[in-house]
């Protein structure tokens, strides 16, 4: 996924560049092991430093290698504000809509609008019921218990286009921060004030609630226990050395070890984490917890839902096979007659579809009565001039309707339809069958696409419908799903996640309605449309604000680009230490074996340039990948093989080769600058 | 082909013709199958397990196969402790060898108990035969198949399907010894004394040598000890030079199939593993990872024997192999894969002077153990040491392919990687910081016989051979200093216990997770792009934890040596 970032605004540079001062509260850097033992070590080489210059006996480089241990740390603390920032101005906006309101509190959801009191709404409790009308903010979350009213959410969503809501079914849910547009709904408070959606969200874009998700925790173990690895290293050298004849000094030493602990994942580890969850919020889906972005990254199977996800809601004209003797235009023009009257999705098809075939030729008969879609006859259509009548419908009604069976060719015709999972639908004139509409799901176009990239990355795709087992079979067939699960019941669909998932499967769904909620609870990866039930929000620990069902590849793909780009730059920044080695070591081992000059294969200009190079390397290679650690690395779908070939080699020998040019660069400018 | 090359590849060919049977063997046998020698013993395990009270089929939580090493292993030291320390008044000590010294038998209990075999005593000098037979040659069997029980319980872990356990110990125990040592240490105790190896209880023998000189040649049950102790990487001589002895290492041949059985059962393992796996493809990649490390270092050791010492060549006036300390029946090329394979393995029998090898090939050896025996390694010892490097490889690459880290459908957390780090901290630990410890206190430093960087390597040899559990020494190394032989003991229990602990902690917390089906999006653990991951990242997490330590010591001996430097 190559989505393009735009460029943060220049105020929030500043604001993180006084964050990283703030951000040297011991308590802050406690939270960043690796940070934290580095500030305590540049603590360390700057008294030590200034002690040495006080006495005189110090030199100008023992000052810039502390100070360039400082510059790692604030580095670090940059990286971190920066990507914090950048959710703090949509918290900000969110935050204005939150504010306190006046809002009329009703005794029971039957009450007399009149009767209402009005209170402030920070003194709303749940279970409360509250009256809003047309221009009202809605003060915090709630269910529609009475009324229907148009509500205007582009707050939350973004999207500017009301929505409805009203009491009972599946709209029934308000959300903190909305405004009515029209009518008036009274709904029952669901969030105690604080704890609201809007609450939440600002929470979570904010990054203040941020905790590590359960593979950074796992990460965060790993480098601190190489941390201590080469605390014991660095500890022990100096014994070595003293055996060997020569001296160490501890700046020197202290320079070793930081440029060894991996200071870059540690400095950027933060950042990324808060990176990742903003680009969910960029793609205007809520994470209820880091956990489930990560879960995301992890998912084996996908349950979509049909509609909406695979098909257009609804079929479509496809095709018009006329009967023996009938040419298509006719066909066609009976068919365009027939669907004048019809609102629904499928008659607009039928025209749009008939238009395109006749073109010009479109009929100019005056219409004398439109006959409407009746349960009875489940029949529509028009009676034109001569008392003629023209019906369109299923098999068997035209079948009664015209008192005529259709001719073999047709009727193998309609077999045909019904097996590939579309609709027939058949057109008369009088008592004669003209043909039969092919009415079919039209797939969304690019879907088949995202099918082929999903099964690239090893994750199945399962299609759930309501349909019937041949209809389901032919569209995922035409899909490209892997599997697929017809006449499928809420019960059903849960008791596939538990299969899955026994079969130590990571299971992904989304859905909106209330039965949906204990199968958004049983999947690890639940995402629930904004327009959805309560309970259906409850239960899922993503909330897709734009309620687009699509959205869920899109959140795979965040959560697997979210640990590419913390493996990346964990390699990376291991791999960096053999250069650091090759530059530090003959340094400091000079003294005691000349010969071990050997191991400086960067040819650096003098040792006390080689340690202050590889130092400032350490530090730079922060800055330089901080927009690597917010934007995350580039992921294309591809095979897990291909991944990890193409990774290791960008990362893992990039990492081993970028040092050794960069500490060489470094130390031609340290000389060229006689720094040291 | 050069001589040299044809010596290794037979050396190899025989290895791997040997242990892919063995390997299908073991594997049967720890899945409770029937295997070839079933009809034969499966009367006396039976009875053991009666006589012990075990249940053999009773599957154990990780905590409880953990106590069942750890107090099966503590029972073993008192055993051991209390034996060297009365054999005065224990039979079969017709040289009436005295008491062992408290530090000595705890440090001689600590070194058998382990696996490790360090020897800071001279057996022929102060061992009975009571003690070699009753108290070593019997942990060398149980401490063998402690470890092969561990990574069986290990192996375990990987390949359950969420249930939890683990396996026996007991049961595996009894089985290691039953079904894969004994027999084995049968057939090549008689084909070592075919070769001339002793086998008596006879008083030592007095010869007068040509020179006219009084020789006293120690005797006693070499042939079965010997077995043994190459088969269970054990590596403890029954004379103090090891097998360089002609009564432990008579010929050519004796000197092969000692150096076949070092790595058998280590090679065999990885087979054992990719079959208890359900992939043979995962053992393949495994065998293929410590094969090319193998190789790599049997090359470097190989070369630079050959090549000899450029300061012997110029007094010499012509340049040749470096023979220095080695058997002249062996030559430079057998005691240059005998050294790799001991390192490598864990064993730690020698069959030359290790002290006197170049620079480089110290250099070899001392990685070997450093990285914590995972070259094939110790019995058992090697494969779960390897697994956890795999874990940290699978950890920190995995990432990369977008998904929670997984090995075999095992998702990698927290919990194992926490154990992870901790296990392999005991390392750097044993290495570096008591190495430290041996160069700054004064009377430590008293030990070391070398002057220079070669000083330093000696120390850094005997606590990486004391932590790696591999019982080689540099010679030059005065271990038996008080000092010396209770800090040789504290990381020898270190490199043991502080890895198996958490390896069995990390099989517990894997053991309860359901695998995932292998799909495209997996992290691949069986091709060439896995292997060539485990390599770097024992290289690296090895190399950059050592270096420092390997650049003071061989390195700098090596380049001071190009530069005809002398210390």
């Amino acid at each position: 996924m190559s989505r393009t970032e735009t460029a943060a605004p220049r105020g929030l540079y500043a604001t993180a560049a006084r964050q990283s001062i703030a951000k040297l509260s011991p308590r802050l850097l406690l939270r960043n092991p690796v940070i934290f033992v580095t500030a305590v070590v540049a603590l360390m080489t700057t008294l030590l430093a200034l002690r040495d210059l006080v006495a005189g006996t110090g030199g100008s480089v023992a000052i810039q290698i502390s100070l360039w241990l400082w510059i790692t740390v604030l580095f670090a603390n940059f990286a971190e504000a920066l990507a914090e920032g950048r959710g703090k101005a949509r918290a900000d906006s969110l935050r204005a809509t939150g504010q306190e309101t006046r809002v009329k509190r009703l005794a029971s959801a039957d009450a007399d609008h009149g009767s209402a009191d009005t209170v402030s709404s920070t003194e709303l409790r749940k279970g409360q019921f509250v009256l809003v009308e047309a221009g009202d903010l809605i003060p915090t979350d709630g269910e529609a218990v009475a009324g229907v009213a148009s509500v205007n959410e582009s707050a939350i969503t973004g999207e500017s286009a009301p929505v409805i809501r009203e009491a009972g079914g599946d709209r029934s849910s308000v959300t903190g921060g909305t405004t009515i547009v029209s009518d008036w709904l009274i709904f029952k408070v669901t969030a105690e004030p604080g704890k609201s959606f809007l609450d939440k969200m600002i929470a979570l874009v904010e990054g203040a609630e941020r905790q590590k998700t359960p593979n950074e925790i796992a990460l965060s173990i790993l480098l601190t226990g190489l941390t201590l690895i080469f605390l014991f290293v660095v500890v022990t050298l100096e014994p070595f050395a003293l055996y060997s004849g020569t001296s160490i000094p501890v700046v020197f030493l202290a320079a070793l070890f930081v440029t060894l602990i991996p200071t870059t994942i540690g400095g950027l580890l933060a950042a990324i984490g808060i990176a990742g969850m903003d680009r969910l919020v960029k793609a205007n889906v809520i994470a209820k917890s880091g956990r489930a972005v990560e879960a995301a990254g992890d998912v084996d199977v996908l349950l979509l839902d049909k509609t909406g996800t695979i098909t257009f809601g609804n079929r479509m004209a496809d095709g018009f096979l006329p009967a023996q003797g009938v040419t298509e235009k006719r066909l066609a023009q009976a068919a365009w007659l027939a669907s004048q009257a019809d609102d629904t999705p499928e008659g607009k098809s039928i025209v749009e579809l008939a238009t395109r075939v006749l073109g010009d030729d479109i009929p100019r008969i005056a219409i004398e009565e439109h006959v409407a879609f009746s349960a009875q006859t489940r029949l529509s259509g028009v009676d034109v001039e001569h008392g003629t009548t023209i019906r369109k419908g299923a098999v068997d009604a035209i079948v009664k309707h015209t008192g005529t069976d259709p001719t073999p060719v047709l009727a193998g015709n309609i077999e045909n339809i019904a097996r590939s999972g579309g609709t027939p639908l058949l057109v008369s004139q009088d008592s004669q069958i003209l043909g039969v509409i092919h009415l079919k799901d039209i797939i969304k176009p690019g879907v088949r696409e995202r099918f082929v990239e999903l099964r690239a990355m090893g994750v199945r795709t399962v299609m759930i419908t309501g349909d019937n087992p041949l209809t389901a079979a032919a569209i995922a067939a035409e899909a490209g799903v892997d599997d697929f699960m017809a006449e499928a019941t809420p019960e059903a669909k849960l008791e596939r996640i538990r299969e899955e998932q026994a079969q130590g499967r990571l299971v992904a769904m989304c859905g909106d309605g209330s039965n949906d909620a204990p199968a958004l609870a049983q999947a690890d990866v639940g995402v629930a449309m904004n327009s959805g039930t309560p309970a259906a929000k409850e239960a899922g620990n993503l909330i897709d604000l734009d309620s687009d069902p699509t959205k869920l590849i899109e959140i795979v793909m965040v959560g697997k680009q979210l640990l590419i780009s913390r493996g990346a730059l964990t390699t990376f920044s291991i791999a960096n230490d053999a250069a650091k080695y090759f530059a530090i070591l003959p340094a400091l081992f000079l003294g005691a074996y000349p010969g071990l000059a050997a191991l400086n294969v960067m040819g650096l200009s003098s040792p006390e340039s080689a340690i202050l190079s590889a130092v400032i390397f350490n530090a730079l290679v922060i800055v330089a990948l901080i927009p690597l650690a917010l934007r995350g690395v580039r992921y294309s779908p591809a095979s897990a093989s291909a991944l990890l070939r193409n990774n290791l080699l960008i990362y893992g020998l990039g990492g081993l080769v970028v040092p050794f040019l960069g500490i060489k660069a470094i130390d031609l400018v340290v000389g060229a600058l006689n720094l040291a | 082909m050069t001589p040299v090359l044809v010596t290794v590849l037979l050396y190899l060919t025989a290895l791997v013709a040997l242990a892919v049977p063995l390997g299908r063997h073991m594997a049967r046998l720890y899945r409770g199958e029937r295997t070839v020698l079933t009809p034969a013993l499966a009367p006396v395990e039976k009875a053991i397990y009666r006589v012990a009270s075990v249940r053999a089929d009773e599957s154990q939580s990780w905590r409880a196969y953990a106590v069942a090493v750890l107090a099966f292993n503590a029972a073993g030291f008192v055993f051991l402790y209390a034996v060297l320390r009365l054999q005065g008044l224990l039979p079969w000590n017709p040289a009436g060898i005295a008491p062992m010294a408290p530090d000595l038998a705890f440090n001689t209990a600590v070194s058998f108990v382990t696996n490790t075999n360090w020897q800071a005593y001279s057996g022929e000098v102060q061992l009975s035969y009571f003690s070699q037979m009753v108290g070593l040659t019997v942990q060398n069997f149980v401490s063998a198949a402690t470890g092969m029980a561990v990574a069986i319980a290990v192996i375990r872990g990987f390949a359950c399907r969420g249930e939890g356990r683990i396996g026996n110990f007991w049961t595996d125990l009894t089985r290691s010894v039953l079904y894969v040592l004994l027999p084995l240490a049968v057939i090549g105790a008689l084909l070592l004394v075919s070769q001339g190896v002793v086998q008596n209880l006879s008083s030592y023998v007095t010869a007068t040598t040509l020179e006219g000189v009084e020789q006293v040649l120690a005797q006693g049950p070499a042939a079965s000890q010997i077995a043994i102790k190459q088969l269970g990487t054990n590596g403890g001589g029954y004379f103090g030079v090891n097998s360089a002895h002609p009564f432990e290492n008579p010929t050519v041949l004796s000197n092969m199939l000692q150096s076949l059985y070092i790595l058998l059962i280590p090679v065999a393992f990885c087979f054992t593993f990719g079959r208890m796996v359900g992939d043979h493809r995962q053992g393949i990649a495994i065998f293929a990872a410590m094969g090319v490390m193998f190789v790599a270092g049997l090359a470097v050791v190989a070369w630079s024997e050959a090549a000899g010492n450029p300061l012997v060549s110029q007094i010499v006036g012509s340049a040749g192999p470096n023979l220095e300390g080695k058997e002249m029946r062996f030559g430079a090329t057998l005691s240059a894969l005998w050294g790799t394979a001991t390192t490598a393995a864990s064993n730690g029998s020698v069959n030359a002077m290790h002290d006197s090898f170049m620079p480089l090939s110290g250099l070899v050896f001392l990685f070997n153990m450093m990285i914590g025996e995972v070259i094939f390694g110790g019995v058992g010892a090697g494969l779960y040491g390897m697994l956890l490097y795999v874990v940290l490889a699978v950890f920190l690459a995995g990432l990369m392919v977008g998904r929670t880290p997984e090995y075999l459908g095992k998702k990698i957390e927290a919990k194992e990687v926490s154990l992870a780090v901790l296990a392999f901290l005991s390392m750097p630990l044993g290495i570096l910081v008591f190495a430290a410890l041996s160069v700054v206190v004064p009377q430590a430093l008293a030990a070391v016989q070398d002057a220079g960087p070669h000083g330093l390597s000696e120390v850094l040899y005997a606590y990486g051979s004391a932590t790696g559990n591999n019982g080689s020494a540099f010679a030059g190394f005065g271990a038996a200093d008080p000092f010396h032989t209770t800090l040789q003991g504290l990381a020898m229990l270190l490199g043991r216990y502080a890895i198996i602990v958490p390896m069995l902690g990390i099989a517990g917390a894997l053991a309860a997770k359901i695998p995932a089906a292998p799909t495209a999006g997996t992290f691949p653990t069986h091709g060439p792009l896995f292997v060539v991951l485990l390599i770097v990242t024992v290289l690296i997490l090895g190399g950059l934890t050592f270096f420092p330590a390997l650049a003071l010591g061989p390195l700098a001996e090596q380049v001071s040596l190009a530069a005809g430097t002398r210390f």
